[in-house]
């Protein structure tokens, strides 16, 4: 139903089966990238591990030194006839290959950590998640009502809009000191951060939503005979559903950008804490496992979310467009 | 036979059994009175006057139509009827009671259809009912009853946009029956469908508005759907809108399609062109800035006339 894709051509007959291929090949070419980097020795491998440190006295097992210096240790001992340190080829540290990421994500939910000073990647998983829900479930209890009340009464819009517009502007991380201040070190603060960066921009977007809906179906609502509070609840909200589902993905999408900096508020906790922690320990396969759960929880939930739509609202031909 | 200009009659000549059939329409009680209604609105171009002293009266079961060039502000007409817009001046009265608001008493039917979308077509037709009231059983009775009679009663569980254009048109119709209005009141409903569609629709309404008990008030810029469909037709000026003359259509019912070369037909078609598109009509400003300038962009032996 893409009527641009249509139009610029390509698109118009790609069935469903090689959608999905080149769905697919869109995840797979930058893996591909990272596996040719990783595993081809010759591609970028800017740094030497050392397996024997041979005559060179800094050396140690298991040091990753750049090729240069490496090269220059070798043809010094040549010189002095010492033994020579032997390595291989290797990546920097913080470029882990995909096997062991994909190690690492599979140790993190199978075999966690037992000690408790180390956080468990599912434990902090899951207390982001906790932040993130309670952060997006209270900016919609305030911003949807409000948003729809905007986009109706155009009073209630002009009462709020031009501040809810100034406010947008101000980033919500900035609110930081200020939250935990007044809320404390715990989730509070977090949460707060999530509902500033959400909520300001959930009012304008579905005042938006609700003014574009069309004026002849509330026009034919009354001819019919709804009166004032029907046609908010029986024409206005049943008639913008379909796209105020669809802004409430996009911003559920927004709320998880907050999340990192929310996390990194008051005491750090979650998911950041777990990525800050192992960073710390050079534990870079355990970062990027994480970094790639946060991208699969968020993007398979809004799967879920397109999929549920397409389902709730089947007289909607835009819930389908991917 | 010739029918030029001179040879056909008068168009407001009437034959023995249409004078008799006006006569029986003047007989019946007036539903829609309007007395000189204006309107004036405010806008970036400073104060305009939409409509001017447009003064008319439409009987029960009369079919009228209103028609006029664009701009002629038929279509605030139809909405200050409907009750979604307000006049400036005069009166219109629906039997009797000054029009304010929409009201269940007058139904509508726009061009864009205007369906919920989120509902299936029979919950669309059940909306009017238990808007006003009705119970959930009594209204679902009425929108299966009001489906049937447009044709639509296996399309009941559909959603709108799985209909065609004339389908749609006929959700609209029976969405705006089922209230049983006094005035069914109709805004171009049948300018976006093709010929074909329209024709189809136009000899269905007919067939409604025989059958129920229902005034329709039809706005159109088609001159033949005009003259087909209505027993007399409002003819309105534009800049500003005021009444330019009310015809009495001469054309016999039951019309049929066959009567679009009728002599009546043809002049009281020679009419109305001479009322909507007069000899020298002058372009609008904006209209004469576009001239388009022509190059020849194909070879000069390649020609298609």
């Amino acid at each position: 139903m893409s009527t641009i894709t249509q139009w610029l051509g390509s698109g118009a007959d790609v069935e469903a089966r090689r959608r999905m291929l080149l769905g697919l090949g869109s995840f797979l070419l930058p893996l591909l990238v990272w596996c040719l980097v990783s595993y081809v020795p010759f591609v970028w491998h800017p740094k030497m591990y050392v397996t024997a440190p041979g005559g060179v006295d800094f050396f140690q097992v298991g040091m990753l030194v750049d090729k240069p210096m490496f090269r220059e240790e070798v043809a010094d001992m040549q010189k002095a006839h010492q033994p020579l340190p032997e390595g291989y080829a290797a990546n920097p540290i913080y470029l882990p290959a995909p096997g062991a990421v994909a190690e690492a994500f599979y140790n993190g939910f199978v075999n966690p950590p037992q000690t408790s000073d180390v956080p468990s990647m599912p434990a902090s998983l899951w207390h982001s998640i906790q932040v993130i829900f309670w952060g997006f479930l209270i900016s919609s209890l305030i911003g949807v009502p409000l948003g729809i009340l905007s986009g109706t009464y155009s009073a209630v819009g002009r009462l709020n809009e031009p501040f809810v517009e100034f406010f947008r502007y101000l980033p919500a991380p900035a609110f930081g000191a200020l939250a935990v201040a007044v809320l404390g070190i715990y989730d509070g603060p977090k949460i707060a951060i999530i509902v500033i960066g959400t909520l300001f921009q959930q009012v304008l977007i579905i005042a938006n939503t609700t003014r574009k809906l069309e004026v002849t179906i509330i026009e034919a609502a009354r001819t019919l005979g709804t009166k004032r509070l029907g046609l908010l609840t029986r024409v206005v909200v049943p008639g913008i559903l379909p796209d105020l589902y669809r802004d409430q993905r996009i911003l559920l999408g927004w709320a998880w950008t907050y999340l990192i900096v929310a996390e990194l508020i008051g005491t750090s906790s979650g998911i950041t804490w777990f990525i800050t922690q192992q960073a710390r320990y050079q534990h870079f396969d355990n970062v990027y496992a994480a970094i790639m759960t946060i991208g699969i929880i968020g993007f398979g939930t809004d799967l879920v979310l397109g999929r549920l739509g397409r389902r709730l609202f089947p007289w909607d031909s835009s819930q389908d467009r991917r | 036979m010739n029918l030029s200009e001179s040879a056909l009659p008068g168009y407001r000549h009437q034959s023995e059994a249409v004078r008799a059939r006006f006569e029986r329409i003047r007989a019946r009680e007036v539903i829609l009175e309007v007395r000189g209604l204006g309107k004036h609105y405010r806008s970036p171009q400073g104060e305009t006057e939409a409509l001017r002293g447009i003064d008319f009266s439409v009987h029960r079961r009369e079919f009228v139509c209103v028609i006029g060039p664009s701009g002629c502000g038929k279509s605030t007409l139809i909405r200050i009827l409907a009750g979604l817009d307000h006049h400036t001046e005069g009166e219109a009265l629906l039997d009797g009671k000054p029009i304010k608001g929409p009201g269940q008493d007058r139904g509508m039917v726009f061009q864009g259809y205007s369906l919920f979308p989120w509902l299936t077509v029979k919950k669309n037709v059940m909306f009017g009912p238990q808007m006003n009231g009705h119970a959930r059983d009594d209204a679902e009775r009425d929108a299966l009853m009001w489906l049937e009679l447009v044709g639509l009663e296996k399309f009941a569980d559909a959603y709108p946009h799985q209909l065609s254009g004339g389908m749609r048109q006929r959700v609209a119709i029976a969405r705006a029956l089922v209230n049983q209005p006094r005035i069914l009141l109709m805004d171009e409903p049948f300018g976006a469908l093709d010929a074909q569609s329209r024709a189809k629709m136009q000899s269905h309404l007919i067939d409604i508005w025989k059958n129920i008990d229902i005034t329709v008030l039809f706005i159109t810029h088609d001159l033949d759907e005009a003259i087909y469909l209505a027993d007399r037709i409002l003819v309105l000026k534009a800049h500003p809108g005021e009444v330019q003359e009310v015809i009495e259509v001469p054309v016999p019912r039951p019309r049929t399609p066959g009567q679009f070369s009728s002599p009546e037909f043809l002049a009281t078609k020679a009419r109305l062109e001479q009322l909507i598109h007069p000899a020298a009509e002058p372009e609008s400003d904006d209209e004469q800035k576009v001239k388009p300038h022509l190059i020849r962009l194909t070879d000069v032996h390649d020609n298609v006339e």
